[in-house]
């Protein structure tokens, strides 16, 4: 594998401002959760750039656990998501403007 | 660090991959039906498992393209239709002053940040660990699992309670409350 790291990297750092921009800009918390799994991928990218580039296995193990992590934070924010969306038929954030469900 | 041994199918496979991985994110933010920006995303993660491909973690790839595109689009998707929210998010208006502008100035920011001290560190060419080599090939599963299962034996376990914890979680937070006492008066999605 001849690709050098830093060019890996640097995809894993476009692919996070992009889901970094999307994170502040957009409304909908459904595209915000995709932007959220797009960062992850862009740090489980990186994890595995410098697995690869420090010889060492446990980036790879870490990116096991952020996935795992990740599988479980979908799991829980969907569930937010479908029980905010009973109450205010939204899934904009601004609509979330009371502490009071 | 100069792309001097790269050879032409390494080159094509990663602008293949980064192409895939960069377009995807770009449809995610920009599409706004929620359905087209799931496809985008399944289309980001095909790349970066492409990039994982790349760096011979075969086992990441593998477990990249059934958990993520497999599980988690697939619940993106199912909670898209769901509920029924495949109404177009109005993204040219900008309910809060300045929130574009200040959103692009943070991830430059950021950007730069990350990038200035990767090249610092010299683009990751620091001390080697002498022992758990991570090797390609067919010995890169076995080489995870042996890892998973042995350094990190603890932390695995505290997954397997973590997702039994996520599971009830979910499945508490999106019940229907049969009590009626709560404001779930009537169009329920």
């Amino acid at each position: 594998m001849t690709i050098p790291e830093s060019w890996f990297l640097i995809l894993a750092a476009v692919i996070f401002g992009i889901g970094m921009f999307g994170l502040l800009t957009r409304r909908s918390a459904l595209i915000m959760f995709m932007c959220i799994e797009l960062m992850l991928n862009a740090v489980n990218l990186t994890f595995v750039t410098f697995s690869r580039s420090l010889h060492d296995i446990g980036g790879q193990a870490s990116v096991f656990f952020i996935l795992v992590v990740a599988a479980a934070e979908v799991t829980v924010g969907l569930a937010i998501v479908v029980a905010i969306f009973r109450r205010r038929q939204s899934t904009a954030v601004d609509e979330l403007s009371e502490l009071r469900g | 660090m100069i792309a001097m041994t790269t050879t032409w199918p390494d080159l094509i496979v990663f602008i293949a991959a980064a192409a895939m991985a960069v377009i995807g994110a770009l449809g995610i933010i920009t599409y706004r039906n929620p359905v087209h920006s799931a496809l985008s995303l399944i289309l980001t993660l095909l790349g970066v498992a492409i990039a994982f491909l790349e760096q011979e973690a075969h086992f990441l790839a593998a477990v990249q393209i059934i958990v993520y595109c497999g599980a988690i689009v697939v619940l993106f998707l199912f909670v898209i239709m769901f509920l029924g929210v495949d109404n177009k998010e109005d993204i040219s208006v900008e309910p809060l002053v300045a929130q574009r502008p200040m959103a692009y100035a943070s991830v430059v920011v950021t950007m730069v940040g990350i990038l200035a001290m990767l090249s610092r560190g010299g683009w990751s060419t620091g001390a080697q660990v002498a022992t758990g080599a991570s090797p390609g090939g067919a010995e890169n599963v076995q080489a995870v699992g042996s890892a998973v299962f042995t350094t990190y034996l603890f932390a695995f376990e505290a997954t397997a309670a973590l997702l039994i914890i996520a599971v009830v979680g979910a499945v508490l937070l999106a019940r229907r409350d049969r009590t009626g006492e709560s404001i779930s008066e009537g169009a329920d999605a």
